[in-house]
């Protein structure tokens, strides 16, 4: 511990001896390079600074990073006697010296003696472009990936040749592949040479990356512009197509100053008004200037006084846009490069439009598989059992809140969603044998009752929700490996808990199944279905059959409503979000057949997500058009897709 | 009274006298309306406040709505979710007059200080500013362009739900959609038309709707009191009028035909009736009579906006025809009044908090909760509403519906009724 104070004499005595000081470093051949130029180190301007920076990022030493990293952040001081440079640091006492070859100690000397270099910050940003090329060829991968990430986030065309020199050194695969995809990217940018960009710009054609078009839109920038004579460069336009309408065509004549500006009502009114001299202007009364048409012969009369601008004629206007071209002009780029990046845009157009389709259906698929969710428990109350339930959408979501529940007792996420399924099957299975027992089970055959009676329930057990967890959405939180979703391509991506509802919704379509088809209880339940006395004959208990069916269905509808609250949030109303829709499912598939529910839901999760499509701005209206579609559709089907037939329709 | 209108008789008496309700109801809403003129503020002595009467005069276009509800319901058996919807749209038809009218007004009067007289087409970009302006628009979308026109809005708010009721009964009649499916669709259609309204380029501005309905374009210096009064008198008169024509209509062979279509459909078809046509004039009679309410509704209440259409109301009106007993016209009036009412009192905060303890019932919370039950409770226990209590002063027994149905049916005759 005694090291410190010795240096601390040390450095007295060789401030003593600036002699030795210089003899240190001034050999270094990083110090040679930073002599040459010190001048223009020394002075500091932006302007000039240029040539030692290239020295400095060119002279293939291998201290040069450090020198410029240190230079950049202000550690750089100058010995104004000598002219040498070194690195220093504040300390006790004084500078804290350091040499700029080997980064060794020196010593510590007094402040006075020294000059601080403060690169401004243009002189700083200089520096960093020059730091690149060293930060590319970094030993660590991921200083090499920053540099890349850091280049694609703001690019100059500086980096350019630094990039080129760091892609064969690149020995990480990955590396290499951004490295060159960025090169290529930085050529349609920066590049002089025309070929080379255009080579570039064809090796993206059909590359669906964000990066690629944001390079290329910058491209194919245009403006329409006229003028007597077409000059090099430009395309022709034609005035009338899309591109131009006559109007158009028009006013960019007035706006070059080739043609008169029309004159419009506004211009009319500020004209009559300026001129009104009592009560009349141009001697019509004021008071009779109530219509566009007496407005204008007014105006036409100031006119004729020479006191306003003349109207423009339409045959003056047809004459002005005879006489002049009009031509696109290709703004940011020479005209081969931009006609070239826009045939590549356009090539690339077509794969994201396909692409997006996918995604589409992907989208589709998964709203679909939600809806199947929301109404597979009503295919089993309303389509199997025939029983309404208008309470159906509140046990969605109980399910949702019990799995809330569930995670504040359990924190760890994959738990509390394991534990919170069977729980909400418990909780919605007890509610609906509940409700099946207190109100249904008096009401069977009277099916606008139940209508009603259930929608008694739904709007109690909707207040009693509100009452207990509040207004406020509630989260039900998704463990960390649901998080975030499967990137196919830049357009292509769905998330893990969509995939997750998907597969939900394919287990209960089995689990369905095999109930219904394969067990005791399914057997029972058809058996009541078509014909409760004949069943109550073979032994089955109808009662207690109805109540089983009843409850199971409120089951199933708890279990879709812990999914549904992964997805969306978890209020009091998220039932009756879902009410009408999964109605409609059953009804559109058709009662009484699973299969059908699922191409209901398929069919209205598709439309849906086709008029949203269409509509993208306003999923309200994907909602209205997709109910009036249904409606007609049942104009159509009234049974449904797949439609009963025989005595089972009857029953 | 299927009874008395089924048994042949030489001479049909006047109507009054086959319905004594009629009379009696007519009698006590001149009453009501008598009394309440006398306490109101207008023309009164000022026990009942503005606020108040207008509460009673909304009630009464409410009580309206639901007759016609019963006609439907409990009358033909069509259990439609959407009257509230064709209510809903008559406000909307009145409200965009009241807007356009009294915004012209404002308009005028601000552009008259300018230079020049203003052109019609001045004042109407003046008029579409100040009403679109809160959904970024300044232009007239197309629906609005009979706005201007007080007798075309007036046949709107007749003609818009008589015409959407009778497209959409002829679409779901003739596919034969029938009992919960027709209910569904119903629902579906309340929904697709408040969500349709709920967008800001429906035309309609969006989620604010029509707002300032209460200001009578024209009668601006007459005070709130004298207005609220006014239109009191205009609902009771709609009440008593539609009560007179729903109670002619459910009389004679047509009501007997619609109340044969309740009880047995298909029975009526193969009798030769067009069934259809039939659900079809009453789908779109009470259509009508919900247009005509909500005319007069909206301007009572202020404002109007596409939650009031949300397929929850319709659901409401049609717990009130159960609360107060479908079937029975009378009914019908009473369980609008008496529900909406106590809601009113009860959501309004007047009614006193129960403390059981550890707990305080606060009624604004505890209300629908209430109110759902009680729906639960009338379906199960009382299916013939508060209107059934009537049954007890007068000689009327309905058959005691407890019996297995002998028909497959919805409301068939059943076993111990056959008996007696």
């Amino acid at each position: 511990m005694m090291l410190p104070f010795k240096r601390a004499v040390l450095a007295l005595l060789i401030l003593a001896a600036p002699t030795l000081l210089q003899a240190q470093s001034a050999e270094a051949p990083v110090q040679q390079v930073l002599q040459t130029h010190a001048d223009v180190i020394v002075k500091s301007s932006r302007k000039t600074i240029g040539p030692a920076i290239d020295a400095l990022a060119t002279s293939g030493l291998p201290e040069a990073q450090v020198v410029l990293e240190r230079w950049q952040a202000k550690d750089m001081w100058v010995n104004k006697e000598t002219g040498l440079f070194v690195f220093a640091e504040k300390a006790d006492g004084g500078l804290q010296l350091f040499d700029v070859s080997d980064g060794s100690e020196i010593g510590i000397a007094d402040r006075k003696q020294f000059k601080q270099l403060k690169p401004n910050s243009g002189i700083r940003g200089m520096i960093a472009s020059a730091l690149v090329q060293f930060r590319l060829n970094d030993p660590n991968p991921e200083n090499r990936a920053d540099a890349l990430t850091a280049i694609e986030r703001d690019a100059e065309a500086s980096h350019l040749a630094a990039l080129r020199g760091a892609i064969d050194t690149e020995d990480d695969a990955d590396l290499k592949a951004r490295k060159e995809r960025l090169e290529r990217l930085l050529t349609i940018r920066f590049d002089e040479d025309e070929a080379a960009r255009l080579a570039a710009i064809e090796s993206f054609a059909g590359d669906l990356g964000v990066d690629v078009r944001a390079t290329l839109n910058p491209l194919v920038a245009s403006e329409i512009q006229t003028a007597q004579q077409i000059p090099d460069g430009a395309v022709a336009v034609e005035v009338g197509s899309d591109d131009l309408t006559r109007e158009q065509a028009y006013d960019l004549l007035v706006e070059a100053g080739l043609a008169p500006a029309l004159v419009d009502t506004a211009t009319v009114k500020e004209a009559l008004i300026a001129n009104i001299s009592g009560d009349t202007v141009a001697g019509v009364q004021v008071a009779s200037l109530n219509e566009d048409a007496a407005r204008a012969a007014a105006y036409q009369l100031l006119a004729d006084q020479g006191l306003a601008d003349p109207l423009v004629t339409q045959n003056e206007i047809d004459k002005a846009i005879e006489s002049h071209s009009f031509f696109r002009v290709y703004v940011g780029a020479p005209l081969p490069v931009a006609l070239a990046a826009q045939a590549t845009l356009q090539d690339i157009e077509t794969q994201v439009a396909l692409n997006q389709t996918a995604d589409l259906v992907l989208d589709a698929l998964s709203l679909a598989s939600i809806y199947f969710l929301a109404a597979i428990g009503l295919a089993i109350t309303f389509g199997v059992m025939g029983v309404i339930n208008m309470a159906h959408g509140e046990f969605i979501m109980m399910g949702a809140y019990t799995g809330y529940v569930v995670q504040l007792f359990i924190p760890d996420l994959t738990l509390s969603i394991l534990v919170a399924i069977p729980c909400a099957f418990m909780v919605t299975f007890g509610a609906g044998v509940l409700m099946e027992r207190l109100v249904i089970r008096w009401l069977y055959h009277r099916p606008l009752e139940t209508l009603l009676a259930t929608f008694g329930v739904s709007i109690a057990l909707q207040q009693l929700a509100k009452n207990i967890f509040g207004t406020q959405a509630r989260p039900l939180t998704a463990p960390a490996w649901l998080d975030g979703s499967m990137v196919i391509n830049d357009i292509v991506s769905i998330s893990y808990i969509r995939i997750a509802i998907f597969i939900l919704a394919l287990l209960f379509l089995a689990l369905f199944l095999i109930v219904m088809n394969r067990t005791r209880l399914g057997l029972e339940v058809r058996a009541v279905t078509q014909n409760p006395r004949m069943a109550a004959s073979m032994g089955i208990n109808p009662d207690r059959i109805n109540m089983l069916t009843f409850g199971f269905g409120s089951g199933i509808a708890g279990i879709a409503g812990v999914a549904i609250g992964l997805y969306a949030k978890v209020t009091s109303e998220m039932g009756s979000d879902y009410i009408v829709q999964s109605f409609m499912t059953v009804v559109v598939g058709g009662v009484g057949n699973i299969w059908g529910t699922l191409l209901g839901a398929t069919m209205v999760g598709t439309l849906q997500k086709g008029i949203e499509w269409l509509n993208p701005s306003n999923t309200l209206a994907a909602q209205t058009y997709m109910i009036l579609f249904i409606i007609l559709f049942i104009q159509f089907r009234p049974r449904g897709i797949i439609a009963l037939k025989g005595r089972a329709a009857e029953a | 009274m299927v009874e008395m209108t089924s048994t042949a008789l030489p001479r049909r008496k006047p109507l009054v006298l086959r319905y004594p309700s009629v009379a009696i109801f007519l009698i006590i809403l001149s009453l009501f309306t008598a009394v309440v003129t006398i306490l109101g503020e207008g023309f009164g002595i000022g026990v009942i406040s503005t606020s108040f009467i207008k509460t009673l005069g909304k009630t009464l276009c409410l009580c309206l709505a639901a007759l016609a509800m019963d006609l439907v319901w409990g009358y033909t058996g069509i259990l439609s979710l959407g009257h509230m919807a064709f209510f809903g749209i008559g406000g909307y038809a009145i409200g965009m007059w009241l807007m356009y009218a009294r915004t012209e007004i404002i308009v005028r009067d601000s552009l008259a200080a300018a230079a020049l007289p203003p052109t019609p087409q001045e004042i109407s970009d003046g008029i579409a500013t100040q009403i679109f302006g809160v959904v970024g628009t300044s232009e007239f979308p197309p629906i609005w362009s009979l706005a201007h026109s007080f007798p075309l809005q007036l046949a709107a708010v007749v003609l818009v739900p008589g015409l959407l009721a009778f497209v959409f009964g002829w679409l779901a009649f003739r596919s034969r959609v029938t009992g919960v499916y027709l209910s569904i669709l119903t629902q579906a259609m309340t929904l697709a038309l408040s969500l349709y309204l709920f967008q800001n380029d429906s035309g309609l501005r969006g989620n604010n709707g029509l707002s300032g309905l209460q200001n009578l374009p024209g009668l601006e210096d007459v005070p709130q009191s004298t207005v609220s009064i006014l239109f009191f008198w205009a609902s009771a008169l709609a009440l008593g009028l539609g009560y007179v024509l729903c109670a002619w209509v459910v009389s004679g062979k047509f009501g007997s035909v619609i109340r044969a279509i309740r009880d047995d459909e298909s029975r009526v078809r193969f009798l030769g009736y067009s069934v259809e046509a039939y659900k079809l004039f009453i789908f779109t009679f009470t259509a009508v009579i919900c247009g005509i309410a909500g005319a007069l509704y909206y301007p009572q209440a202020g404002i109007i906006n596409p939650a009031e259409i949300a397929p929850i109301a319709s659901i409401y009106l049609a717990v009130w025809v159960a609360i107060g007993g479908r079937g029975r016209l009378y009914g019908a009036v009473i369980g609008a009044a008496f529900v909406s009412l106590l809601s009113t009192w009860f959501t309004g905060g007047q009614a006193p908090d129960i403390s059981v303890g550890f707990y305080t019932i606060q009624w604004v919370d505890w209300w629908t909760i209430l109110l759902g039950l009680s729906f639960v409770a009338v379906t199960l226990f009382a299916p013939r509403g508060v209107g059934g209590l009537i049954d007890r002063f007068t000689e009327r027994r309905a058959p005691d519906r407890h019996g297995a149905d002998l028909g497959p049916d919805l409301g068939s005759l059943q076993e111990r009724e056959a008996d007696k």
